[in-house]
């Protein structure tokens, strides 16, 4: 079909393969940073210190605006400017985890806040102590609500992770280029690309909403009987 | 050098390239729009076909990085005797990607109109062309709107991506203005200015409008 | 905070309510409120939606901070501790040893939906007062049998009614033994005919649990039969406390009066 070169599909397969390994990391370094520090954002936007509450907020929407690639390159080049260099891994890394971060910390506060008022003053008037209250009571209650979110947020970092290919980060994106540009052929490697991310992110995809699925009904949350 | 002279010396650009980003913006919006009503509508359709070429266009445009659709309809397609234009292929590969996203709103607005609209307006023996024209379809795009004014921040976050294509659009200037100066942090720093800009005190705002006057209409008529 | 003693002498009542005022913001809520409830007393609280009768529950509970006065608890104060003979507001530590005391039922339950009806009685035991798993099984399943509950310790709050539902939290608050129970409207969001199963509760619960409960109700014909003393809360005040007969019967404040034929006609 269209002149489709099989051979040259197998020959680059193995280099495709390798650079997913690579994707598959920088989606899941950069989500872990995202889950640690959108929590962070979220917890600060519940202080009562006006200051640190208005930050956070106002820098969560900023970083929430703005595209994406062009914070990779913020990152990547604004280091040098100051005599710090920094790796296009870790440039990467701080970009995206951020940026996802801002997402996470949104989806953290809805679930928060869908917990209704009266399981905090329930939780008082049973005397659980604040740690108790947050991981017996609260968090499980607003974890069905936020998994949706979060995992979204899984799929949608593993997609974004060719802008990474920019800087100079060796994962699939930046691989198919130069594969490209070596052989003259985009047809087999592009495409290739494309099967790869559909055939990792619509199983993942699939396997979360089975996931959700199982928590609310472990949970005992759902109506549906277990 | 002051920002102020950076400024004189490299807003020209920055202006130049904002307004391709804003056109890029544009004709992506409304081919995703286009996109979105029809897929939207095709994932409701009774025919198994048509559903399910709707999900296959869904899936595949959400289920890959906009930046491997751009590459493929940018360096592949010619391949298949279809040139587009780097312009022309920028806005496409944006609207397309946004319009499957956009398609998934706009199913689900429609389902959220309660059944009972459904059957008054058959009751009354509409159509069903003008049930969901007059009927489903209005209460429906109160429901899509907040959805919608996040999908054009997207959007226009998206067209970003062009550059990489060369588009000489903002992201693309500041990228310039940065590799003959070495002046980071202006370059990048006011390309997101003008992103923020963009979303927060434009996109948002026009949304929020739209919303009012559109519910301010729906229940005048 | 000098006027106010730092502990109460030995006769002191099971809850002292010491010229207490709340204030949200422009809004006086309650306004230098005095009420004193002896031990094993079943106190009623009526008045209009609005004069702060839910807030004076919420203030024991300690769900929201006095603006002025002092609330005392066996003779001892409640949101405050003594430091160098003066009142000062209370540690953590110390809120949580007087917050011990009390216990609360809700308007809306406010049951963990995530735990069983058992789990939820349990909850408080294990995690606050350290009971062994056993030892709070078998107190919650006592308490579930009490409430006419045993047959559904196992299901989830939304598959009971509401009428359920609330017998669940009553045996939940009575699984931490508190001293004084709280009810909050608990059967204001329940449909007519479950209603009366909650009150059956309340009934056994006064008169076989040695509790001291002071409840916030519309149900007056509940009020006048369980009541030991009824308090009519008018504009942050007490305007008239007395003995069922007197307040429902022979009224003295034409406020009482006003307010008693309004939900009478209602009803």
């Amino acid at each position: 079909m269209f002149d489709w070169k099989w051979d040259f599909t197998i020959e680059i397969l193995p280099r495709l393969i390798l650079a997913t390994f690579n994707t598959l990391m920088a989606a899941g370094v950069g989500y872990g940073i995202a889950l640690i520090v959108g929590l962070i954002f979220a917890l600060a936007q519940r202080t009562p210190i006006r200051i640190i509450n208005w930050s956070v907020r106002e820098a969560v929407e900023f970083i929430r605006s703005t595209p994406l690639v062009l914070q990779i390159f913020f990152v990547f080049y604004v280091g040098p400017q100051f005599d710090l260099r920094l790796s296009p891994w870790t440039a990467g890394m701080i970009a995206i985890g951020l940026h996802y971060a801002s997402y996470l910390s949104e989806v953290y506060r809805a679930g928060l806040e869908s917990v209704p008022q009266g399981q905090w003053e329930a939780c008082r008037a049973l005397n659980l102590s604040t740690r108790r209250t947050y991981f017996r009571i609260i968090i499980p209650q607003a974890l069905p609500p936020a998994l949706p979110g979060m995992g979204n947020y899984l799929v949608g970092i593993f997609k974004d992770t060719p802008m990474l290919s920019v800087i100079g980060v060796a994962e699939l994106m930046h691989t198919a280029n130069a594969l490209g540009s070596e052989s003259y052929r985009f047809l087999e490697p592009y495409t290739m690309v494309g099967i790869i991310f559909l055939a990792i992110s619509l199983p993942t995809a699939f396997g979360l909403r089975t996931f959700e699925t199982w928590v609310s009904k472990t949970l005992g949350m759902s109506k549906s009987k277990k | 050098m002051t920002y102020a002279e950076f400024l004189n010396e490299h807003g020209a650009r920055l202006i130049d390239g904002s307004i391709i980003t804003v056109q890029q913006t544009i004709l992506a919006a409304l081919l995703a729009i286009a996109i979105a009503l029809v897929m939207g509508l095709m994932r409701l359709s009774s025919n198994y076909v048509v559903r399910s070429s709707a999900t296959v266009y869904i899936e595949i445009f959400r289920g890959t990085s906009l930046l491997v659709q751009l590459y493929w309809i940018f360096f592949v397609l010619p391949l298949f005797g279809i040139t587009l234009e780097k312009f022309t292929a920028g806005f496409i590969a944006v609207g397309m990607n946004l319009g499957a996203y956009g398609a998934e709103v706009v199913r689900g607005a429609i389902q959220s109109v309660p059944k009972g609209q459904y059957e008054a307006a058959l009751a009354l023996n509409m159509s069903p062309f003008s049930r969901m024209r007059r009927i489903i379809f209005p209460q429906a795009l109160i429901l899509m709107l907040p959805p919608w004014g996040n999908l054009f921040i997207e959007l226009l976050k998206a067209t970003a991506l062009v550059s990489l294509i060369s588009v000489t659009d903002l992201m693309f200037q500041a990228k310039q203005i940065n590799g003959t100066t070495y002046l980071s942090i202006e370059a990048f720093g006011s390309a997101l200015v003008i992103y923020y800009i963009m979303s927060r005190l434009v996109i948002t705002p026009g949304m929020r409008w739209l919303e009012r006057a559109l519910s301010r209409h729906m229940s005048r008529a | 905070m000098n006027e106010y003693p730092t502990r109460l002498n030995d006769d002191a009542p099971m809850v002292r309510f010491s010229k207490v005022s709340k204030r949200y913001g422009e809004l006086t809520v309650l306004d230098e409120l005095d009420l004193d409830v002896s031990a094993n007393e079943m106190v009623s609280i009526i008045g209009p939606s609005g004069s702060g009768k839910t807030t004076v529950l919420r203030l024991l509970m300690t769900l929201e901070d006095v603006s002025d006065g002092v609330i005392y608890v066996e003779g001892e104060p409640l949101t405050h501790m003594e430091r160098d003979g003066q009142l000062v507001p209370a540690n953590q530590a110390y809120l949580r040893r007087q917050r011990s005391k009390i216990g609360m039922c809700f308007q809306h339950f406010n049951l963990f939906p995530h735990m069983t009806a058992l789990e939820n009685c349990m909850e408080g035991p294990i995690q606050v007062l350290r009971l062994s798993k056993q030892e709070a099984r078998e107190r919650s399943l006592d308490l579930l049998d009490m409430v006419g509950l045993s047959d559904k310790r196992d299901q989830h709050p939304i598959r009971l009614s509401g009428g359920q539902q609330q017998r669940v939290a009553i045996a939940r608050a009575l699984a931490m033994r508190p001293k004084v129970m709280l009810l909050d409207e608990v059967t204001s969001a329940l449909d007519p005919e479950v209603i009366g199963e909650v009150l059956n509760v309340i009934r056994k619960l006064n008169a076989e649990h040695n509790l001291t409960v002071l409840m916030v109700t519309h149900q007056m014909g509940f009020a006048k039969e369980i009541s030991d003393r009824v308090c009519f809360v008018y504009n942050g005040k007490i305007a008239e406390a007395g003995p069922p007969s007197q307040i429902f019967d022979a009224p003295q404040n034409p406020r009482t009066k006003q307010f008693l034929s309004a939900v009478l006609q209602a009803n």
